[in-house]
C-alpha cells in the first residue's frame, strides 16, 4: 500500500477507529483499581478532545485535565502590556502570531492598539517579518514572538536570516517558554494541593508538535523521577484514543514508561537541526511569568547576550512597564491551567466572559479550554 | 495555533531553501531551514508548521498505525459478529 494524503487525514479521524478504540478502553478501564486523571499538557489536544466529543467517549474513570499548553493562554498580561507600549511606539510595526492580537492587557489588546492607529501587523509565518522589513526600511519590525518549542526555531531561523541577509531593521521580544519545566511545575504545585482538589495529574498526554522538534527524550524524568507516564500524542481523535489506550495498558500491567503514540512524526532525538539553531541563539531565562500560574524558574527563553542588539526588550527597556499585573478577580483561568477546576465553573463563562468579548486568555485562543469548552461544551 | 495537515512535496528550490508542497489540493511554499538537505525529497510527505517544515512524515510508521487501526476494525467487526451470531442462536433456541 501506499501512503495517500487522504490516509494521513481520514484514517487517523475515522468514526470506527475512534469508536474501536473507545471499546478497548472501557473494557481495559473495567480492570483498574483507581481512576486516572490524564493531563494533556497541549492546546492542540484540549481542542481535538473537545471537537471530538472525546470526554463522553471514555468510562467514568477515565477523565481528562485540561493543561497550559496554548501559547496565547499564558501570556501574562505584563508581556503584552509590552507588545502594546512597543506598538505605540513612533516608526515601530509590531508583527506577533495567532491569536495574540486579541488577549487583553491592562490597556487593552493589540487590537485596542491598532484601533488608536498603532501598525500591528498578524502573519502566518514568522518569515513574512523579511518582508515588511524589506518594505518598511525607515521603520523598525519587531517581531513579538510567542510558542513553546515547537516554535521556537522559527524564531531562530528568522533571525539567522536577518543576520545573514544584513537586514537591521528586525527586532524580537521574545515569548518563547518550555514544556518539562511547566509539567514540572505542575507536578510540584499540585502534589501539596492534592487533598483539597482530589483530583491529581496520574499521567501525561504528551505534546504532539513541541516533540516533533524537541524528541520524546526530554519526557524522560517523568516516567523515572515523578512516577507519570507519559505517551507522546498525535493531534488526530484516533491518536489521541490510541495513546489514552496505551496510558490505560500501562497503569494495568503496572508500567511507567515514556512511550510514542506519533511515531510516524516523533523520534526520540527530534528535529536535531532545529535544537541547534535554537542553542545558537537562546539562553534560559532566569524566570518567566506564566499567566495563571505565577513565576517558573528556567521555563522561557531569551536571546544570548551577544544577539542584544536584536532585542526589543533590551533596546526599549527604560520605557517598558516594569510591575506585577493581577489577572481578573472573577477569572479562574490559572485553577483551569492547572487543571484544577473546569471552564464552567467560572461565573462569567459564557456570559461576561465570551469569545467575542474575553476577559481571561483562556477564552481567546481556539486552544483555550474556556473557548473550546464554548464552542463545543454541547458535547460534554 | 498547532493545527496542521500533512502536506506532500511537489518542488525543491535547493538554492533559497525552499518547497513547493500540495495540502489538500492548494499549493504553497514553506521553508526547509530547519531540515537538513539530504531529508527531504519530492514526494515525501512533511508536517508544516507557521510556513516552515517541521518534519517529514515517516511512511513506514505512518503505515503501521493505519495497518494497526484495520485490525482492531476487523478484530471488532469479528467480534460484533460472532455477538450477532451467538444472539440469533440464542433466539432461535427460544423459540424451539
Ligand atoms: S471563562 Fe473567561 S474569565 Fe472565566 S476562567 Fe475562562 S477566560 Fe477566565
Amino acid at each position: 500500500m501506499e501512503l495517500e494524503l487522504k490516509n494521513l487525514y481520514d484514517d487517523f479521524r475515522d468514526a470506527d477507529t475512534i469508536k474501536a478504540y473507545a471499546k478497548i478502553i472501557k473494557v481495559d478501564a473495567a480492570k483498574l483499581k483507581n481512576s486516572i486523571n490524564i493531563m494533556e499538557v497541549c492546546g492542540g489536544h484540549t481542542h481535538t478532545i473537545m471537537k471530538y466529543g472525546l470526554p463522553q467517549l471514555l468510562p467514568s474513570n477515565i477523565k481528562f485535565i485540561h493543561g497550559p499548553g496554548c501559547p496565547v493562554c499564558i501570556m501574562p498580561k505584563e508581556r503584552i502590556d509590552h507588545a502594546y507600549v512597543l506598538s505605540m511606539q513612533p516608526n515601530v510595526i509590531l508583527v506577533t502570531l495567532g491569536d495574540m492580537i486579541k488577549v487583553p492587557g491592562s490597556n487593552g489588546s493589540l487590537q485596542t492598539a491598532r484601533s488608536k492607529g498603532a501598525d500591528v501587523r498578524f502573519v502566518y509565518s514568522p518569515l513574512e517579518c523579511l518582508k515588511i522589513a524589506k518594505e518598511n526600511p525607515t521603520k523598525k519590525v519587531i517581531f513579538f514572538a510567542i510558542g513553546f518549542e515547537t516554535t521556537t526555531p522559527m524564531s531562530a531561523a528568522l533571525l539567522d536570516a536577518v543576520i545573514k541577509q544584513n537586514i537591521k531593521n528586525v527586532f524580537f521580544h521574545i515569548n518563547h517558554v518550555t514544556v518539562p519545566e511547566v509539567m514540572r511545575e505542575l507536578i510540584d504545585s499540585r502534589d501539596i494541593h492534592v487533598d483539597s482538589y482530589n483530583n491529581k495529574i496520574d499521567a501525561f498526554l504528551g505534546p504532539s508538535h513541541v516533540s516533533v522538534i524537541s524528541g520524546s527524550k526530554i519526557y524522560e524524568e517523568f516516567p523515572r523521577d515523578y512516577n507519570r507516564p507519559v505517551v507522546v500524542s498525535g493531534f488526530e481523535p484516533v491518536d489521541v484514543m490510541q495513546a489514552i489506550s496505551m496510558i490505560v495498558k500501562q497503569f494495568i500491567e503496572g508500567r511507567c514508561s515514556l512511550e510514542v503514540e506519533y511515531k510516524r512524526l516523533v523520534t526520540y532525538d527530534g528535529n536535531v537541526k532545529a535544537q541547534e539553531l535554537v542553542n545558537r541563539y537562546f539562553d534560559k531565562a532566569d524566570l518567566f511569568k506564566w499567566r495563571g500560574l505565577g513565576n517558573i524558574p528556567k521555563s522561557g527563553l531569551k536571546l544570548k547576550l551577544e544577539f542584544k542588539e536584536y532585542d526589543a526588550e533590551d533596546i526599549y527597556k527604560d520605557i517598558l512597564p516594569i510591575g506585577e499585573i493581577e489577572d481578573h478577580k472573577l477569572c479562574i483561568c490559572g485553577n483551569i491551567l492547572r487543571g484544577m477546576a473546569n471552564p464552567p465553573e467560572c461565573t462569567i463563562f459564557g456570559t461576561a466572559c465570551k469569545p467575542t468579548s474575553p476577559i481571561g486568555s483562556c477564552m481567546v485562543s481556539s486552544e483555550g479550554a474556556c473557548a473550546a469548552y464554548y464552542k463545543y461544551g454541547n458535547l460534554v | 495555533m498547532c493545527l496542521s495537515i500533512p502536506s506532500k512535496v511537489v518542488k525543491i528550490d535547493k538554492e533559497n531553501e525552499i518547497a513547493t508542497v500540495d495540502t489538500m489540493g492548494v499549493q504553497r511554499e514553506a521553508s526547509l531551514s530547519l531540515m537538513s538537505e539530504e531529508d527531504i525529497h519530492v514526494g515525501d510527505y512533511v508536517l508544516l508548521h507557521i510556513g516552515f517544515v517541521m518534519n517529514k512524515i515517516d511512511e513506514k510508521e505512518a503505515l503501521e498505525s493505519l495497518e494497526l487501526y484495520r485490525e482492531i476494525i476487523d478484530a471488532m467487526n469479528e467480534e460484533d459478529r460472532q455477538l450477532a451470531i451467538l444472539e440469533a442462536d440464542e433466539c432461535s433456541n427460544q423459540g424451539d
